[in-house]
């Protein structure tokens, strides 16, 4: 329609694209703009106010520069903190990727009835609230009532403490992340895994490649794209992860679990130093910006080259 | 020997899909398992026990839960008709026009998606707060479009670049005006798509924890804030805890097995065509 429109105004008036063409898309993208925008005030605010000492509490504020950076990067409470998001976020995505890929690779190469239910039925976790999911994982590892404790003490093992001791908490935390998001994972390696060209293969076949060399030289950089996919969408999400961790043990036991998140929120809500409480996330802002800058470059880098394959 | 090590490797391959279904689906099996049982068969009995609906009776007649479900509807339906509303257009021009600073403007949005939850929320609470729109169905509504407009504006965009211009063009020669097109023409085609991401955004929206915890909670108690409170009051009546959390699980599971086809896509904001 504008192209249209364009062309015949084109001829009359000589290459003079009428303002009212030229202005029509940024018109039509303003509302969702304008909703978007309004909140992102809060960013630009946010990083105002990691200068100051604002709390909830005061009814004034004063600018104190840097003084609660410095303060923040120089305590073992924030790179504690940093270590748990790294932590928990690296290995909950590495966990669920490999996990996921392999389900999908199973999903994919058996394809029968139960293959095919198992399509369906596999993604329900991932609709499942990950704040429900938590109190149903709670339940079941509950030492009381919970099944897991039952079906442990057949194996002579009694009162396992999962969230409720500092060596275990995390892993604790990170079972039901896997439990919740790896789904995800298998629906885009399995939509990747379809969606694979016939022909590479066929030829692979009869130059009598092994299924080894064929994973590796033909399914895996064919399916990179989808894998970074995977990887951005999970990654982003487990290094904030909020819910699960506060659902499990608000970040206990003691500060085992206090990822950056956690301790932001800890600061600002429970202590009233909102000042105080932006550096954290701030910074987990910028670590998050610069991991997903590299990856969507990479995906695309592995786009070109599967996109090469399947000629 | 070959036919005997491939019928093996099925086998393998069958028991490890076993293994994990059994892991990802035995906690919503036991959930309900847990949901029709009586408090005191909870502690004394595994899978061999008389059913009763109870729990359900108390949760939903009996406490706030509907309450807390029709809040959950509003703020997450809200959210996605103003989405859909606003951000179907977006996605228009946004694969239709050429203008500047276009891909910024995408990219600009979907960084929204990526953005730390706690980030948006420690300001916005000073916001709210001054509007008077703290722990209102507006104020929810407005920060649940963090999830939503992303999602809509990604998904419906690329199912807008699946259609050929020249069925616009064609329309345009056959004396139809924009409007027309638009919805007469370019809706009806994208339909499926627009429908499967709209309810992708509403099941996102549904299950939000971290926004409405922190912006709201004392009149307004979507589900997620409510279940931890009846975690925290109650613990020993595991049964209504488990009716809870089906309850809160089963929209999203319905319009999941809906949207089957297109969730892929959805999932991944148009970057997997599944």
């Amino acid at each position: 329609m504008n192209e249209q429109k364009t062309n015949s105004t084109a001829t009359e008036e000589l290459n003079v694209v009428p303002f009212k063409t030229r202005m029509l898309p940024y018109l039509i993208v303003a509302p969702a703009l304008i909703i978007t925008i309004g909140i992102m005030i809060p960013f630009v605010m946010a990083i105002f106010f990691s200068l100051t000492n604002y709390s909830f509490r005061m009814p004034t504020y004063k600018i104190v520069w840097f003084r609660n950076w410095i303060e923040i990067l120089s305590s073992a409470t924030f790179w504690k903190a940093a270590w748990v998001t790294i932590r928990y976020g690296f290995i909950s995505t590495a966990v669920e990727m490999l996990l996921g890929m392999g389900v999908a690779i199973l999903l994919n190469n058996l394809n029968n009835k139960f293959s095919k239910i198992m399509r369906v039925a596999l993604i329900f976790p991932l609709m499942v609230a990950p704040i429900t999911a938590t109190i149903v994982w709670q339940l079941m590892l509950n030492n009381s009532v919970g099944i897991v404790e039952k079906f442990l003490n057949i194996f002579g093992v009694y009162n396992f403490p999962w969230s409720a001791s500092p060596s275990t908490a995390m892993l604790t935390a990170i079972m039901i992340d896997v439990w919740v998001n790896t789904s995800f994972c298998m629906l885009l390696v399995l939509a990747g895994l379809q969606s694979l060209p016939k022909s590479p293969f066929e030829s692979a076949k009869i130059d009598g490649g092994s299924t080894m060399f064929n994973f590796r030289n033909l399914t895996l950089p064919m399916l990179k794209p989808s894998l970074y996919i995977a990887l951005l969408f999970r990654l982003m999400a487990a290094l904030q992860e909020y819910a699960i961790i506060f659902g499990l043990t608000k970040g206990g036991p003691g500060d085992t679990l206090m990822n950056l998140s956690l301790t932001s929120y800890q600061n600002g809500f429970q202590f009233q130093k909102f000042g105080f409480a932006l550096p954290y996330i701030l910074v987990l802002w910028m670590f998050i910006n610069i991991i997903a800058k590299q990856i969507v470059k990479r995906q695309r880098a592995a786009q070109r080259q599967a996109a090469g394959l399947e000629e | 020997m070959n036919t005997a090590s491939k019928r093996l490797g099925r086998i393998v391959q069958n028991g490890l899909l076993v293994i994990y279904a059994i892991f990802a689906l035995f906690p919503l099996i036991w959930m309900l398992i847990l949901s029709v049982k009586s408090d005191a068969e909870i502690y004394t009995t595994t899978f061999i026990f008389s059913p009763t609906l109870d729990n359900y009776r108390i949760v939903l007649f009996e406490s706030d839960y509907v309450r807390y479900m029709i809040d959950s509807l509003i703020v997450s339906g809200g959210a996605v008709i103003v989405s859909v509303i606003a951000g179907v257009p977006a996605a228009y021009a946004l694969a239709r026009y050429n203008f500047k600073k276009k891909e910024d403007i995408a990219f600009q949005i979907l960084s929204f998606k990526f953005a730390p939850e706690i980030l948006v929320v420690l300001p916005l609470f000073m916001i709210f707060q001054k509007l008077h729109i703290y722990d209102s169905y507006f104020g929810l509504i407005w920060v649940y479009q963090l999830i939503s407009m992303p999602l809509l504006i990604w998904v419906v965009r690329g199912y807008f670049e699946d259609i050929s211009v020249e069925i616009e063009y064609a329309a345009q020669v056959d004396g139809y005006n924009w409007y027309q097109i638009f919805f007469k023409n370019l809706i009806p085609l994208i339909k499926p798509g627009l429908v499967s991401a709209a309810l992708l955004a509403f099941i996102f929206a549904w299950n939000s924890f971290t926004f409405p915890l922190m912006l709201a909670g004392t009149k307004i108690q979507p589900i997620t804030v409510a279940i931890t409170k009846f975690l925290g009051t109650d613990s020993a009546h595991y049964g209504q805890l488990a009716v809870a959390a089906t309850v809160s699980a089963l929209p999203a599971i319905i319009f999941a097995l809906c949207i089957q086809k297109h969730l892929v896509r959805g999932l991944s904001f148009g970057a997997v065509k599944g």
